[in-house]
């Protein structure tokens, strides 16, 4: 049973950081939810998977293969708290593309924006203007490799 | 004087609650929040004297014995930290007084602000791993509400980013903790300590423990994993960077600090070997980061990641000495750090700009405020007689005492180029004439600032100044509660035995 639980874990896992790795930023969320299902399941895997016996302790002392009931504790913890997390970052996900006009991760760099960067006329260089120079400069120097959009 | 712990943690608590109900103006709430941070720092300096005195005190929750309830447990580097996190505690709220606007107030400002005290506090003082992690919780949500706090485009952009980077650090930690619990059956620290030494399977121990250097090293913004910090802190309002800029990482050292000394005792060396390159990395890459920027904010952004450098170099080099300069500079530094952004937060309202192109003139037109960032940065960059002085003095002396020299090298190489940046902030914004196009802008609001920068953001600073300046002159008390600290963290056993031993702690009353 334990061993289905690491391959769940491990399949969740994959599949977290693939999404994680993507640049849109509901996709990123998506697979930080997977994820942190993979975290709870380590937790509750972690104890020991039993099959229905309840973690009571009878006259006799504690039950034979009686399941540990402290990750399950644990575990209903840090539900509860990655269900606020995630409808916390899911509603800052919103506001931020209300406001900032997109989720890709790409082009949100307004505040990574270098102060220092400016264009002839001495002007501060947009957050785009930004990228699209860097990318020139790049593509000017690996002129073979397409450059990924 | 067991009380004390849950005092301390209760105090910030039921502060922000009752910041949270009280429906008075932005003034009344202020003063209610100062008014908690004060009583926490007195909570937290008797705790400290009563650590002091009697050694280590710890508190079983619920009066569950010890492996199996949740602990509290202060030694003297808790006890310190608690105490150094409350005094910010203190400055920032009153500091918040002017400078946070009505609309961030109503937003909940202030209890926020003492949430995530609350966090900071529980996270030094809590000795069970999954508490940890839930104080973690308690701070990361605090400060995820006042990031985004009366929030506009880029400071949420910068809120996207701290936020998505520290939750995969909190799920890392979350599954570190719970592979720990499958190894060892317990989640006490003091327990692990034993639980994990026996482990059969050491292999599995050094991977486990790998994970929780990468989820506290995310939130200590070391070497190759700080690029969330310079990306979001300068978008803050001043007070709330500060507060974030002095404490938040730390607490990331500090649980570096516990977990690789109390839950895992490495016998090979190959952990304090990659702490030690890790943390002179993150020197270097901190400082020149500072040098390539041109707005104060960002400057300072990227010093707090250098100065954690300095602080993981003890547990890098593991001697008594080592420890003690890592610990004396993390006190100092926290202290200095707060100095220096609310001093940025000066120089921002009476220049009206944080970017040094825009600035200048400062020193002509506020001479004795001047003088504060002056003092200080040369405490920062370690002038003597000044409280980084010693620091550096004893992060050298435990250099030299294990003879590695080339931690001497980078650390000496620093420390220098540690004075450019800050001095680049001297000669821009306080030495040079302001700026001909900014002129007549600038020396109007300068008439107008003036007149904005009131004692409530004057009276933190100079108090703050006055502590560092203590410090400074008269090392030795810290010096001392440092050297205590590193044996504590470096010799468990009276740490195991607070918590575990069988022998009751004496409940002894309070010197008076």
């Amino acid at each position: 049973m334990e061993v289905l639980f690491g391959v769940l874990a491990g399949v969740l896992m994959a599949g977290g950081v693939w999404l994680i790795l993507s640049r849109n930023l509901l996709r990123f969320l998506f697979g930080l939810v997977l994820i942190s299902n993979v975290a709870n399941l380590i937790i509750f895997a972690s104890g020991g998977v039993t099959e229905g016996s309840p973690p009571l302790i009878s006259k006799a002392g504690l039950l034979e293969n009686a399941a540990n009931s402290l990750p399950q504790a644990l575990v209903l913890t840090a539900i509860v708290i990655g269900f606020g997390l995630v409808s916390f970052t899911l509603t800052l996900a919103l506001r931020a593309w209300q406001s900032i006009g997109t989720t890709d991760v790409e082009k949100m760099c307004l505040s990574e924006q270098r102060s220092g960067a400016s264009d002839e006329q001495g002007g501060v260089l947009s957050c785009e203007e930004f990228t699209r120079i860097e990318r020139q400069v790049i593509a000017d120097n690996h002129p073979t490799e397409e450059i990924a959009r | 004087m067991n009380w004390l712990l849950v005092a301390c943690l209760l105090t910030p608590m039921l502060t922000a609650i009752l910041a949270f109900l009280w429906s008075g103006s932005r003034t009344v709430k202020g003063a209610v929040s100062v008014g908690g941070a004060v009583l926490l720092s007195i909570f937290a300096g008797l705790l400290l004297w009563e650590v002091w005195i009697n050694g280590p005190i710890s508190a079983q929750m619920g009066g569950w014995e010890a492996p199996f309830g949740i602990t509290l447990i202060a030694d003297h580097l808790s006890a310190v930290l608690v105490l150094v996190a409350a005094l910010v505690g203190v400055a920032v709220s009153i500091y918040a007084l002017s400078d946070i606007d009505d609309e961030r107030a109503k937003g909940g400002f202030d209890t926020f602000l003492q949430i995530l005290l609350t966090g900071i506090v529980g996270a030094f003082l809590t000795g069970d791993l999954f508490n940890l992690y839930v104080w973690f919780e308690v701070m990361l949500i605090s400060s995820f509400a006042l990031i985004v706090l009366g929030g506009d485009k880029v400071q949420l952009d910068g809120a996207v980013k701290y936020v998505a980077i520290n939750l995969v650090s909190t799920v890392i930690l979350l599954t570190a903790i719970g592979l720990t619990y499958g190894l060892a059956g317990t989640l006490n620290m003091a327990d692990l300590n034993s639980a994990l030494a026996q482990h059969p399977e050491q292999e599995l121990v050094t991977v486990v423990s790998m994970l929780f250097l990468i989820a506290f090293g995310i939130k200590a913004a070391v070497f190759p994993l700080y690029f969330w910090l310079p990306a979001s802190y300068h978008t803050l309002p001043i007070s709330i960077v500060a507060m974030f800029a002095a404490l938040m990482t730390k607490v990331g050292v500090y649980a570096l600090i516990r977990t690789f000394t109390l839950i895992f005792t490495p016998d090979g060396d190959l952990i304090a070997y990659i702490i030690l390159v890790v943390a002179l990395l993150t020197m270097v890459a901190g400082i020149i980061g500072a040098i390539s920027h041109t707005n104060i904010r960002r400057i300072l952004s990227y010093h707090i990641i250098g100065s954690i450098g300095f602080m993981l170099l003890g547990l890098g080099l593991g001697s008594p000495l080592a420890m003690a300069a890592s610990i004396f500079y993390m006190i100092q530094g926290i202290l200095v750090k707060a100095l220096l952004f609310l001093i940025a937060g000066i120089i921002e309202r009476r220049g009206n700009s944080s970017e040094l192109s825009e600035l200048g003139g400062l020193y002509r037109s506020a001479p004795g405020f001047s003088m504060l960032y002056l003092f200080a940065a040369l405490a920062l960059i370690g002038i003597p007689p000044l409280s980084g002085f010693w620091a550096k003095l004893m992060v050298l002396g435990a250099g030299l005492e294990l003879q590695a020299w080339w931690v001497i090298g980078v650390v000496v190489l620093a420390s220098l180029l540690t004075f450019i940046p800050l001095m680049r902030i001297w000669f821009e914004a306080f030495w040079k004439a302001a700026p001909e196009d900014h002129h007549s802008k600038a020396a109007a609001t300068v008439l107008k600032a003036s007149s904005t920068v009131s004692m409530l953001q004057l009276g933190p600073v100079l108090a703050l100044s006055a502590v560092l300046l203590l410090i400074g002159l008269a090392p030795s008390f810290l010096i001392e509660v440092a050297d205590r600290s590193a044996a504590e963290v470096l010799n468990v056993d009276a740490y195991l035995e607070v918590v575990l031993g069988t022998v009751a702690t004496p409940d002894v009353e309070l010197k008076p």
